[in-house]
């Protein structure tokens, strides 16, 4: 019994960890696709920021700023996609591709050049995000040790949490919000009344660059403490998948992203104590949704002029 | 001023010369890279130049160009038929890994009915890979983007997987599987690569390469059943009312589609690797292949060149590191050349530089 309370502690906390990076790249991901960009390049920016963040973390010794710059690495690229997207018309599928081959390539490079090698050097515990409530509640009872599991996730997590509340609120009470999604609705209709679409989808797609950067900051700046170049390989991807998983709403790209990281944090459990195949088990949570959506979540209503360049002239 | 003019226009109006100045920028983005770096630019654009002057050389970049030539085929014609099949990632991989287990279980078969064998698993699989997606999305109404990506994951897990399994696993140490027969090699003569000082990889794959194209060619020109998915992809409710079956249409598209990846993967295992590794993460010839698909405009020919681009920049990069330079220049070239393609209508807007101002 008490093994299993610890091993539950356990998945607890690396669902939480394993989520993080994904919610914020996935809240990023919902604020461009419900103004109507389609941004593929989420995968990209997340990259960015993972290297900004760790590297500007390594120098400066504050993993605050070197957070926050991460985010704003991302935004750099957000701003790139919406520069071709928004502005220009591109297609943005291309456009998207395109950042998700300049992001890493870029960082790569830089990190090259500093580090004479495609590895950043490791961070120092103060240099990473803070565990906040790490040993808390002593480690003598099961319950103690249950508690200290889960509350052992950094302070990102906390923050991703309160952002989740924060962006369900800016999109479903506010006036800017519902003026974001109606963009994405129906351009045309939004000029007419007088929303100003261009610079409506041009912050969005700045903001879901932020925010992704911010995500990508999280994987490198707290479990892993250096940035490689597989870092981030393929969790842009999921976190596009946990939006569309949850039909494009901050509160449903929450349950996508929990879903992930608790099929993650199973993986480490199971991976270390018993005989399951490990590349089986990583198979869970794929299918798992794959599943999930045929029986509870069926077709999702993709924003209507999502993915359609809006060009004002017309 | 006239001739200036009809210039500018004759630019403005060419989508090949998109490409080209999308190129041209790519290499010069580059370029500005190297500078900041503090590289010689000549000693790496020449080391990328020098890739293509022997003969050795040259059957490199084609036996590089291959899988993803047809990778970009099968993107291409997902594009052609208005579905973005991002997961030709995961058919690639199972494609790969089911000519493996023919090339090594069936190994002692003659060569030619091997090969084909090969081919035929690889596409079956593919094509299956495509095939749940498209039935994911008709009957369920399950948005396609998001199952390519879990079934992209799904393909690689279930590649590693099968790559441990006994009597597939090398004997030896290698996390990776045995090699494939002999039989199923499609590498030149070992005599001939040598009298003709071709890469030792050099292979048939190329000929396929190139009737896949013709093919493909003529499925979407020449046929209707290549008009039927362009009709499709145009205006799905259209081609509804005009009494086409989208669902089937859509189910055959990624079908043919997943084919090709799935063949793709094939050739890169019969004409290069001769055996598939355990990955710790995702090769990349799938997302190849939609850059290669958008260098080319989606055009078999178009795609075909393309691909030999992509060729030569994957193996001259990987060439770089002997003169100092990272191999990630070639992303940022790539990604700087798809970029400019994506916003092409800047060179569209070329002719009406002059206009404004007079």
């Amino acid at each position: 019994m008490n093994n299993f309370i610890n091993s539950l502690g356990i998945i607890l906390y690396a669902t939480l960890v394993y989520a993080t990076p994904l919610l914020y790249a996935g809240l990023g991901s919902c604020f461009s696709e419900v103004s109507g960009v389609v941004n593929i390049g989420i995968e990209g920016m997340m990259t960015a920021g993972a290297f900004t963040g760790t590297v500007v973390a390594y120098f400066t010794g504050n993993p605050w700023i070197g957070f926050i710059c991460g985010g704003l690495a991302g935004a750099f690229f957000g701003m790139l996609h919406a520069v071709a997207t928004v502005l220009l018309g591109a297609d943005q599928t291309i456009a998207g591709t395109a950042i998700n081959m300049l992001g890493p390539g870029i960082v790569i490079m830089i990190a090259k050049v500093l580090f004479d090698s495609t590895d950043t050097i490791p961070l120092t515990a103060t240099q990473k995000i803070p565990q906040l409530f790490s040993g808390l509640f002593g480690t003598d009872t099961t319950f103690g040790r249950f508690m200290n599991n889960v509350f052992a996730t950094y302070a990102s997590t906390y923050l991703v949490f309160i952002a989740v509340i924060v962006v369900w609120f800016v999109f479903y009470k506010t006036r800017f919000g519902l003026r974001m999604r109606a963009c994405g609705e129906h351009p045309m209709a939004c000029e007419t009344l007088g929303i100003n679409v261009i610079s409506m989808r041009f912050l969005c797609v700045c903001l879901s660059g932020f925010l992704a950067g911010l995500g990508g900051a999280c994987v490198t700046m707290t479990v892993s403490t250096q940035f490689r170049p597989i870092s981030i390989v393929g969790q842009g991807f999921i976190a596009i998948a946990a939006v569309i998983f949850g039909k494009f709403r901050p509160q449903g790209a929450l349950v996508g992203c929990l879903l992930f990281g608790f099929c993650s944090g199973l993986k480490v459990v199971l991976g270390g104590s018993s005989g399951f195949n490990m590349h089986l088990i990583s198979m869970i949570p794929y299918i798992v949704t794959v599943i999930v959506l045929i029986l509870f979540v069926g077709k999702s209503h993709v924003p209507a002029a999502n993915g359609k360049p809006y060009i004002k002239s017309r | 001023m006239k001739k200036k003019k009809s210039f500018l226009e004759f630019v403005s109006d060419n989508k090949f010369i998109h490409i080209l100045l999308s190129i041209i920028l790519g290499f010069l983005i580059g370029a500005i890279f190297l500078v900041i770096m503090r590289l010689s630019v000549g000693e790496a654009y020449g080391r990328l130049l020098k890739s293509i002057t022997s003969v050795k050389g040259i059957t490199y970049v084609i036996v590089y160009a291959v899988p993803y030539i047809v990778a970009g085929l099968s993107v291409a014609f997902s594009f052609k038929t208005g579905v973005f099949n991002i997961g030709a990632e995961g058919q690639f991989v199972v494609g790969s890994m089911a000519a493996a287990i023919v090339g090594i279980r069936l190994g002692t078969l003659p060569k030619p009915v091997l090969i084909i064998l090969c081919f035929l698993a690889a596409m079956a699989v593919g094509a299956l890979w495509g095939i749940i997606v498209a039935f994911l999305k008709t009957k369920w109404g399950i948005n396609e983007v998001l199952s390519m990506i879990m079934f992209n994951w799904i393909a690689f897990y279930l590649s590693n997987f099968i790559a441990g399994l006994p009597g597939i696993k090398s004997d030896g140490s290698a996390e990776a599987t045995q090699n494939i027969s002999d039989n199923a090699s499609m590498l030149f003569p070992k005599e001939f690569i040598k009298k003709m000082d071709f890469a030792p990889t050099a292979n048939w794959g190329i000929f396929v390469a190139i009737v896949i194209m013709i093919v493909i060619y003529i499925i979407i020109d020449k046929t209707t059943l290549g008009y039927r998915l362009k009709a499709v992809g145009f205006n799905k409710n259209a081609a509804e009312y005009g009494g086409i079956n989208v669902n089937g249409s859509i189910m055959t598209a990624l079908a043919i589609s997943g084919a090709l990846a799935g063949l793709a993967g094939a050739l890169q295992l019969m004409g290069m690797g001769g055996r598939i590794s355990i990955f710790s993460s995702q090769e990349g010839f799938g997302f190849a292949g939609i850059v290669v698909a958008l260098i080319g405009c989606s055009n078999p020919f178009g795609v075909f060149v393309a691909g030999l681009f992509y060729g030569w920049l994957m193996y001259g990069g990987s060439k770089l590191n002997l003169v100092g330079a990272p191999t990630q220049l070639i992303n940022v070239i790539v990604g700087t050349v798809v970029f400019f393609i994506a916003i092409s209508v800047i060179f569209s807007n070329l002719k009406y530089l002059f206009r404004k101002k007079g």
